[in-house]
Parts: C-alpha cells; structure tokens; sequence
C-alpha cells in the first residue's frame, strides 16, 4: 500500500448499476476516481466498459450511489467516433465553450478556442470544415472541445479505437500531455498495450462487474488473479500491440 | 478571414433587404388606396371587360379607385351583408330586393342590361333554334340533348331556372337525363359544352370573348325574356358603419349619370356593344 | 398539341417582351408566397425543433393533429381566413380583407404545418445521431434542438423550398381572400385561373410557363448563393 496522502475524491461510487431493460450493463460498481488519476477501464466487448463510463460521466440513469463530494467539478467527454457539427473548426470548440458557459464573453470564447487549437496542433485548420478534417484530426478536435471547457475530469470512450497508428500515437501523447497539467482522466479501451502505456491505474470488467481495480504495474504483474488474468492471457498476444 | 466573414455579411444583408423590401412593398399595396371602394360584382361581368373600360374613366372624374371582387351573384351579396364590400354592381332583381329589404342596402337602381343567348352545337339536334328561349328549353328536355347548367346560384343560374320554370319544369335535374350542372363560372361552363357539343345558356358577354367555341353557335337570341338587368346597390351604413359611403354613392351616382351610361354604351367587343343603359331618369 | 407550342410561343414573347402588368402579377406571387414562407419559418422552425424534444401529456394527439393539417386544401385554409376577417368577423375591423397582407396569413397557416412537421423530423433524426455527445457537453434540450436546426441547415433549406412550393401553387386561399382584384390582389395562380375560366386556355398555360420559369430562376439563384458563399469542402463523415 501507498503511503502518500489519499487524493481528493472526485466521484465515488458504491453498488451502483446500470440497467437497460432486461439487461444489466453494470453491476454494483463500486470505484472512486480521486484527483489526477489516470484510469483506463479494460474488458472484452460487451463486458461494460462504456456503462461504466457514461455511469461515472452522470449521463445515464441508476440504482446504487453516485456521490460526486465538489459539485462544481467540471466534466467533459470524449467519444469514440465525435459527433461535429456542420460548421468550422473553430466554431465548434466555440459552441462547447458557449454551452459549458453561457456567460464568458464572445471574445473570451474565441480566444480560449485558438488556445485549445493550438494545445491539440490544430490552429493552422480552424477555419476549415468540421467535418472535412481526417479522422485523427476530427478526434484531435474532440480533445480540443473537451480540453476548451478546463475539465477537472476528462472521460474518454475509446478514443483511438478507429484511428491509424500515426493518428492514435497523437492522441495519446495528447492525452499523457493533459494528465501531466495535473487533468484527471478515465478512459475506456481495449488496447492493453495503450492501458500500460499511459494509465496509473487500470480497472477491469467482466460481464458487468468490476474484477480488478489495481494500479497498472500491479496489474500487469505476473499471477493476475482470476478471469483478468486469463483475459490477460488470452488477450497478450494481439491487444499489447503498439 | 476578413473576407470570408465579409461574403457571408454580404449575404446575409442581402438576404435581410430582399425580406424588408418585400414586406415594405406588400403593405404599401394595402395603404395606397385610401381613396378606393370595393366592389362586389360578377365574373360574367368582369370576364366581359367592362370594368377596364368603365371604371378608368370613374377614376379620372372622380379619382376614386374602385377595386372589384368578381365572385358569383350569391357570393356578392353576401359579401353585402357582411359588410366586406362598398357596393356591389349584380344582375339578379329578386335576390337584390330581397337585400334592399332585409335592410343592408340603401336603394337599388336599374343600370344597364345586356341579354342572355342559348348557345348549342350547330347541326341543333333538339331543333331548339329561333327567338323564344321557353319553347326552345322545351324542345331541349323532349329530345332530351346534352344541356350545361352552371348550378352556382350565380345570376346566369337563377335566370336559366327561371326559364325552365316558364317551360313548365321546375327541377331540370330530375327531369331529363341530359341536364348536368358543373357548379362553375360561365368561360368553364362554355368550356365543357364545348367539349361536350351541348346547349348552354350563356351571356352575350362572356360569349363574344370566349376562344374555344368547338362547334357551338348562338341558337336562340332576341327574346325580350333574355335580356339581363343590372342593378346598382350602396351597401347600408346602418348595418355596417366602416363602409365607405360617400365614395360608394358617388360611383352610384356617376355609373347612372348621363356621362356614366353614355361610357357603358361605348363599350364594344368586336364592334358589337355589349351592355344597353337603361337608368331611369 | 399546337395549342402547347402556341403557348411556349407565348410565354416566351411574354417573357422578352416583360409586360409590367404581368412582372408586377409575377412580384406579387414571389412577394406573397416568400412573405408566407418567412412568417412560417419564423414559427414553425423553432415549433418543430421544439415538439423533437419536448415531452408532455397528449404528445401523441398533437403530431397526429399536425399530420392532419398536411393535407388541408388551401380553398377550406381561405374559407377559414375569409370568415376570420370578414367585417362581419371577429378581425374584421383590421380591414385587412382583399389585401396582400391576407393572402400572406392564409399561406403562412397553409404551409406553416409543413414547416413545422418536417422540421421536427429533421431535428429528431439529428438528435439521434448526435444528441447524446450534445448533452454530455451541456446543452439542455431545447438547445440541442436549436443547435441541430443549424447543423442540418441544407435539410432546412430544402424543406423550406418545398413549403415555397406549396404555397406558390396554390389558388384556393389566396383566390377567397383576395379577391383576385386586378392590380392589387391578382398573382399568378388567380391568373391563372381566370384565363382559363375565360376559355383563353393557351394563354392560361403560356402565364403558367413564365410562373415556372420564375420559380426555376429564383432556385439557380440559391444555388449559385450556395456554393458561391458556402464551402466546397467535401464532408469525410
């Protein structure tokens, strides 16, 4: 066990689930995302990683507790595939902003959205379409917009899974960047190898249910118990890839 | 960038413009007229022309514009008794008496006339052809041949019945097959007997400017019956206080003066006068 | 059919030769049906973006109510118009009877069920796709409806075309309000109308040749609008 102070906790959970109709996404969960971690939430398709999320993000309704202890904490959310609107670049880091808070000044809005351009790479494009960037470019722009509102939190839902090598190796440097500027970040993946990468802490689902909850080196350490250890198994020899 | 927001600036002021101005422009239509009347009258006088000949020459004694609705007979007096017109220039005696009597008109004054025809495919199969409308309807329900009714409660309708009354049948309808009603204007009647080689009963008017005449030809003409009387009503500022009176009357006034039947009589369509005042002195 | 070459000839010396009786009927129809389809726009966008996400008892009889009032003929949507502002009904005393201004409400309440039914549809569709990642950044309903409003502002565009349309086309309303009077309430439609009931058929088909050619000008303008103003960008997603 750690001997530093505990960080603050941000959100805590305690045998929350998540039902939809007759099928039970997330089962009792029972976790705390504290203040600057970094948790990457594994598990086989289907075992509920995204419930999670969108459980812990407060968008999806449940039994159990949810108890965020600071109201005013910030989240945003990035998903696998953004949803852009039709309209520039810039426009729409300035329509996040102006939906977060309405009462910034126009001009403050625009200048905060060049600053978060700039944080992903993606000032030189600000005036281009949207929907006309690449797909590396369109998640870059989903960091931006989450990054824009100067989230305490940071929820991701497999944010690379559709991107190629180039695009994903971006992203997460983009990603190690803001959880070094001190951001808390929970992110959804089923790349292992991205879990080991950035994460400093990795949960695991399986079928609902959260398995394992332990820092990543613990994690990936030999003698994993149980069904992680066998999804650790079964799943090294393609999911660690790069 | 500049430019950019420059072009959509542009567009988005024209835009603005084209709306503002097209606004501005329909309601300076509704302004404009302050010193105007409406009118209700008929479509077989309007399609005659008259009232592009007629009422120019109202405007330029008086420089009161009159703006005429042109509906069916019924149509227009009921826009008397409600008040939605000034007053109405229609060719149905009984239905106006009974208008003046039921108190929403001033007074009713005989105008002009023009005369009805009985219109039929020139080889005549019901050997309808002469002067006397009466026995010629008779000869047609006998046959029984193809006849056009307008069935719109119009003047030209209200006459039509009244001539099948003096033949001695009360519900053409019911009595011979060859009787439909199409419940239209006269050009539209003209039309379908037209396309269907019947008789119909037409104004001279709306004749003489029709184009698609097939095979039909004026039959039966001349008969005293035939002839179609205007009348000229204010409508009742008692019943309605914002009718214009003073600009009605006026119109009543000029249309019955010796200037204004002398501009009726000029009036002529292909050489032919249509309309034969007849305003009591 | 020579009466069909006989009334292309004819509108097509109507059209050069541009008689400033029949450019002013041509304005009016533009001018009263695209004053219709701005009052429309004006409440049936925002109507519809509302009913996408709106929920409240009697949901359900409300939209089959607006489905309804698709159809209405234009002839019943005038007769209720007339009867509204009649002197001897209850807006009579505006005195707004036979005047463009009537013939602009009764298309405006003609298309304004089109406007708002296909308006709905268009956000509703919208949310679908993207209203979970609008709500997720902070946006309530409303503005997740308002914003995809201008997100799908081609779809808009387009559907406001065809209230355009509808309302261009039609001659029952605008006949019983107006009145068809000469120089004052005669648009193309009534026009129209009226050469035919006077058996002036080819001239009657001729008028309604240059209607279309209108129409069809006034769509190359958009257009030309369109991608002179607006983006070449292709969209990848």
């Amino acid at each position: 066990m750690s001997t530093e102070p505990l960080a603050a906790s941000l959100i805590v959970l305690r045998d929350a689930s998540v039902t939809f109709g007759a099928v039970a996404a997330v089962r009792k969960a029972t976790m705390r995302v504290r203040e600057r971690d970094f948790i990457a939430i594994v598990g086989a398709n289907g075992s509920g990683k995204t419930s999670l999320l969108r459980l812990l993000h407060g968008v999806v309704a449940h039994t159990g507790s949810r108890f965020v202890p600071r109201p005013s904490v910030v989240q945003a959310m990035v998903f696998q595939r953004p949803f852009l609107l039709r309209l520039s670049v810039l426009n729409n880091v300035r329509i996040a902003l102006w939906l977060a808070d309405r009462h910034v000044s126009a001009s403050g809005r625009e200048a905060r959205a060049i600053q978060a351009l700039e944080r992903v790479g993606l000032g030189a494009l600000r005036h281009r379409q949207a929907r006309s960037l690449s797909g590396g470019e369109q998640q870059r722009l989903a960091l931006a917009r989450g990054w824009a509102v100067r989230p305490d939190i940071l929820f991701l839902d497999e944010p690379t899974a559709s991107l190629d090598p180039s695009a994903k190796k971006d992203v997460e440097s983009l990603l190690a960047g803001f959880a070094a500027e001190g951001m808390t970040l929970v992110m959804s993946t089923h790349n292992l190898g991205q879990a080991k990468r950035l994460a400093r802490r990795v949960v695991f689902m399986d079928e609902g249910r959260i398995d394992v909850d332990l820092p990543t080196a613990d994690f990936f350490a030999a003698g994993t118990p149980g069904r992680a250890g066998l999804f650790l198994k079964g799943e090294l020899s393609w999911s660690l890839d790069g | 960038m500049v430019a950019r927001w420059m072009k959509q600036a542009r567009r988005r002021a024209v835009i603005g413009i084209a709306c503002a101005a097209s606004l501005a422009w329909t309601h300076t239509l509704v302004t404009a007229q302050e010193r105007s009347i409406t009118m209700a009258s008929t479509t077989s006088t309007e399609q005659s022309g008259l009232f592009a000949h007629l009422l120019p020459a109202f405007k330029q004694a008086t420089g009161i514009d009159v703006r005429v609705v042109a509906v069916g007979t019924g149509q227009a007096l009921d826009m008397g008794r409600r008040g939605d017109a000034d007053v109405l220039f229609v060719h149905d005696r009984e239905a106006e008496e009974k208008l003046i009597a039921e108190g929403f008109g001033l007074k009713r004054s005989d105008v002009m006339y023009n005369d009805f025809v009985v219109v039929g495919p020139q080889g005549d199969p019901a050997g309808a052809k002469g002067n006397d409308v009466v026995a010629a309807l008779a000869k047609i329900a006998d046959k029984p041949a193809s006849f056009l009714s307008r069935g719109d409660k119009s003047g030209t309708h209200a006459a039509e019945l009244r001539y099948w009354k003096l033949a001695g049948i009360d519900a053409p309808a019911t009595r011979f097959a060859g009787y439909k009603e199409c419940g239209c204007g006269m050009g539209p009647a003209l039309n379908i007997a037209s396309q269907s080689d019947a008789y119909v009963l037409s104004d001279r008017g709306t004749w003489l400017g029709f184009r698609n005449r097939g095979n039909l030809a004026i039959l039966v003409e001349g008969d005293r019956r035939l002839f179609n009387q205007y009348g000229v009503i204010v409508v009742n500022p008692a019943k309605h206080p914002h009718v214009k009176v003073q600009l009605a009357q006026a119109f009543a006034d000029w249309v019955l003066s010796p200037a204004g039947q002398q501009v009726i009589a000029s009036y002529k369509v292909g050489g032919e006068q249509l309309f034969f005042p007849n305003a009591s002195r | 059919m020579s009466a069909m070459t006989e009334s292309f000839a004819t509108a097509f010396r109507l059209i050069v030769h541009a008689d400033p009786a029949l450019v002013r009927t041509v304005a009016l129809s533009l001018a009263v049906s695209g004053s219709a389809c701005l009052c429309a726009a004006a409440f049936g966008l925002g109507s519809g973006a509302w009913l996408a996400v709106a929920r409240f008892p009697g949901q359900r009889a409300v939209l089959l109510s607006l489905d309804t009032l698709l159809a209405l003929p234009s002839v019943v949507v005038g007769l209720v118009v007339y009867l509204l502002l009649s002197r001897s009904g209850p807006l009579g005393s505006l005195g707004i009877l036979f005047t463009p201004t009537a013939m602009v409400i009764a298309q405006t309440i003609l298309v304004l069920p089109i406007v708002a039914a296909l308006a709905r549809q268009v956000v509703a569709d919208a949310l679908r796709e993207g209203g979970d990642q609008l709500r997720s950044m902070g946006a309530g309903a409303f503005a997740s409806a308002l914003l995809m409003l201008l997100h799908e502002r081609w779809a808009v565009a387009t559907l406001m075309l065809i209230a355009f349309g509808r309302a261009i086309a039609e001659v029952g309303a605008v006949m019983i309000v107006g009145g068809n009077i000469d120089g004052v309430t005669r648009v193309m439609t009534t026009t129209i109308a009226l050469e035919t009931s006077k058996g002036d058929l080819p001239l009657a088909l001729a008028l309604g040749i240059v209607l279309l050619v209108a129409i069809a000008l006034i769509n190359v303008a958009i257009v030309l609008f369109r991608t002179g103003g607006g983006s070449l960008a292709v969209e990848t997603r």
